[in-house]
């Protein structure tokens, strides 16, 4: 009987990670993939950029994902964090960590590669790497087949615009979510010039010379292409003559989680016919 | 630009109100005391201070979570939270007695700007310093930054306001003007060329939190704005005196030169330390000593003590809703003091229209 109990014991001890069933996921893609992995069960907190699926905005949510607050992710007694790369602030995580509360972080990245990456750091943190490699093996193949059948289309020139503000539009360079999907979809970044999302002068918005504006969907948002596109610095713009502007949900288009390639899909399709 | 005392016959009939102030002194005591009870008691997670406490005399183990969120989450935020609100009243009641002028708050001296373009700079730039410096400071580097961008802009405004041994505060106040103009302007090419990661934690930084409360940087703060508390009352009687102009303060004895000096100084170094570690929290310093000045009027030997008191028990109770109104989430608390602060103080000015303190 003591036997018994003994290598009970060790058998929990030798399963540390198999034992989290409170889990809190913070970042949009790191709860997309948790729900992929078939664990969302074991989920009880997430953060305010954990959009999808519908069912996991009823968690409680910990507030914006670099802000959080340490008091507030400990009253859901969590036995795990999974948070995206740049959680914090750093004083929160370390406190975190002094509570003996398990973090992952889930490293960040905008290609085929990282969305493999960040799918088996999060079911390796939850126990399950068979289900991890499973799912990493059919978003790699998704992935692959939308990006191949995205390059044989035209090539067309895509601006991104995070917002427009006062008539002046605040647009992706390289290095950013948009650039990655604009290049998986098949399609050219329209601005190179810079990194990360800056404000375009007019003069720069013409001589980018999108032939589709991509921007993210907002709610309430529906009709803003005809102003858009009415822009004195966009009316130039091959995109205007054609009257191409596509507009996707923000953490579909730019997540890089397991619907990338549905996005990617998406995105290709949309290019396909708007320049058309 | 400098509002007059509007009696100006002398100091004894005007602060017959002061005994009231004292009395006023000891409930507030009592407030803070309450406050800072209630601040260990409430939080997101359910820990309780009182069971703790039960714990650790009966000598029982205290569990892990409760032990980091009372000892290393609340009672340092706690502390914090005091200390930056009863610097940042105290500074705001020493600028405004020192200026003449109701609407002068600590950032005259230019602390707030010069601390806010430090704080910009060591969160867009801090990326590109040596391994070797940012290694050191980790994420004390913002706070650092921000204390040594306020310093520094304080004594540039203080050079430039003071000629042969003579503060202007009429230059100080203009030339404040001119550095924050130039300060912001430093601010927006840095905004300009920050990511969008970088561009959420400043708008963040500008809206004040007390969530980075730790130990440490208790420790590093807070002996700066001790010593500015514990100074600041020792400024009472010349501020009294300087209400009836600098001239009549200095036939009357009082060294308006050194007064001024210490009076910023000390405000310096209070405001930095509060703004380093909290952000830009706005509206105590304004708020906090009208609302004693129109209560007990103006003698700032109560008022000065009034203002710590009052500030720190004001700004551990809206950090008590910021916790705790959105939880598991927090709110800034910038947020939470200026949207309790702003109503309540209109409120009392139309009600005592004409009986304010200057």
């Amino acid at each position: 009987m003591i036997r018994a109990l003994a290598a009970l014991a060790l058998a929990a001890a030798a399963l540390p990670a198999q034992a989290a069933d409170r889990v809190v996921s913070l970042g949009g893609a790191v709860t997309e993939i948790v729900v992929a992995l078939g664990e969302a069960d074991r989920l009880v907190a997430r953060d305010t950029t954990s959009s999808w699926p519908e069912a996991v905005t009823a968690l409680p949510d910990v507030g914006y994902v670099r802000r959080l607050s340490a008091e507030g992710v400990l009253s859901v007694a969590p036995d795990l964090i999974l948070a995206e790369e740049g959680a914090g602030p750093p004083e929160a995580v370390d406190l975190l960590k002094s509570a003996a509360v398990p973090f992952v972080e889930v490293p960040d990245g905008y290609d085929r590669d990282a969305v493999i990456a960040k799918i088996e750091v999060v079911a390796k943190a939850l126990g399950v790497p068979e289900k991890g490699a499973a799912l990493a093996a059919d978003v790699g193949r998704a992935l692959d087949d939308a990006a191949a059948q995205a390059a044989d289309g035209p090539a067309r020139r895509v601006l991104f615009v995070l917002s427009v503000q006062g008539g002046r539009l605040l647009a992706s360079g390289r290095d950013t979510a948009a650039d990655g999907i604009i290049r998986l979809a098949g399609g050219v970044n329209a601005i190179e010039d810079f990194e990360g999302y800056k404000p375009l002068t007019d003069e720069a918005v013409t001589r980018a010379a999108p032939d589709v504006i991509l921007m993210m969907a907002r709610e309430g948002a529906e009709d803003l292409a005809p102003e858009v596109l009415a822009l004195p610095a966009v009316r130039t713009t091959p995109a205007a003559a054609s009257g191409a502007l596509v507009s996707m949900d923000g953490l579909y288009l730019l997540g890089f989680g397991p619907r990338t390639a549905q996005a990617v899909r998406d995105l290709s399709d949309a290019l396909d016919r708007a320049g058309s | 630009m400098v509002a007059l005392p509007h009696e100006v016959a002398g100091p004894a009939p005007h602060w017959d109100r002061t005994p009231r102030a004292w009395r006023l002194t000891a409930l507030l005591v009592l407030a803070l005391a309450v406050m800072s009870a209630a601040s260990l008691a409430v939080g997101a997670a359910g820990t309780s201070p009182w069971a703790v406490l039960a714990d650790i005399m009966a000598g029982r183990e205290v569990a892990l979570a409760d032990r980091v969120v009372l000892f290393e989450i609340r009672l340092p935020r706690l502390a914090m939270g005091a200390l930056v609100g009863a610097a940042l009243a105290v500074s705001g009641a020493v600028m405004q007695g020192l200026f003449r002028n109701p609407l002068a708050d600590p950032g005259l001296v230019g602390v707030s700007a010069g601390a806010g373009l430090g704080a910009i700079a060591a969160i867009v730039l801090g990326g590109l310093l040596p391994a070797g410096i940012a290694g050191v400071l980790g994420y004390h580097l913002v706070p650092v930054a921000a204390f040594a961008g306020g310093w520094a802009t304080t004594l540039v405004l203080y050079g430039i306001a003071t000629r042969r041994g003579q503060t202007s505060v009429a230059t100080m106040l203009l030339g404040g003007i001119a550095l924050g103009a130039l300060a912001g302007a430093l601010s927006g090419i840095l905004v300009y060329i920050a990511d969008d990661a970088q561009l959420r934690d400043l708008t963040f930084w500008g809206l004040g939190s007390l969530a980075g409360a730790t130990w440490t940087k208790l420790a590093a703060a807070a002996p700066l704005m001790i010593l500015a508390l514990v100074a600041a009352p020792m400024l009472a009687r010349g501020l009294n005196g300087l209400s009836l102009g600098e001239a009549a303060a200095a036939h009357v004895g009082i060294p308006v030169q050194r007064l001024k000096t210490v009076a910023i100084l000390t405000v310096a170094g209070a405001t930095g330390a509060a703004v380093a570690v909290s952000g830009g929290i706005g509206f105590v310093g304004i708020v906090v000593p009208h609302l004693l000045r129109l209560a007990t009027g103006p003698d700032h030997r109560p008022l000065l003590v009034n203002a710590a008191l009052l500030g720190a028990a004001l700004l551990i109770g809206a950090d008590m809703i910021a916790r705790s109104l959105i939880a598991p989430a927090e709110l800034p608390i910038g947020i939470v003091t200026a949207i309790l602060g702003g109503p309540v103080f209109l409120w009392i000015l139309l009600r005592r229209r004409g009986s304010l303190g200057f």
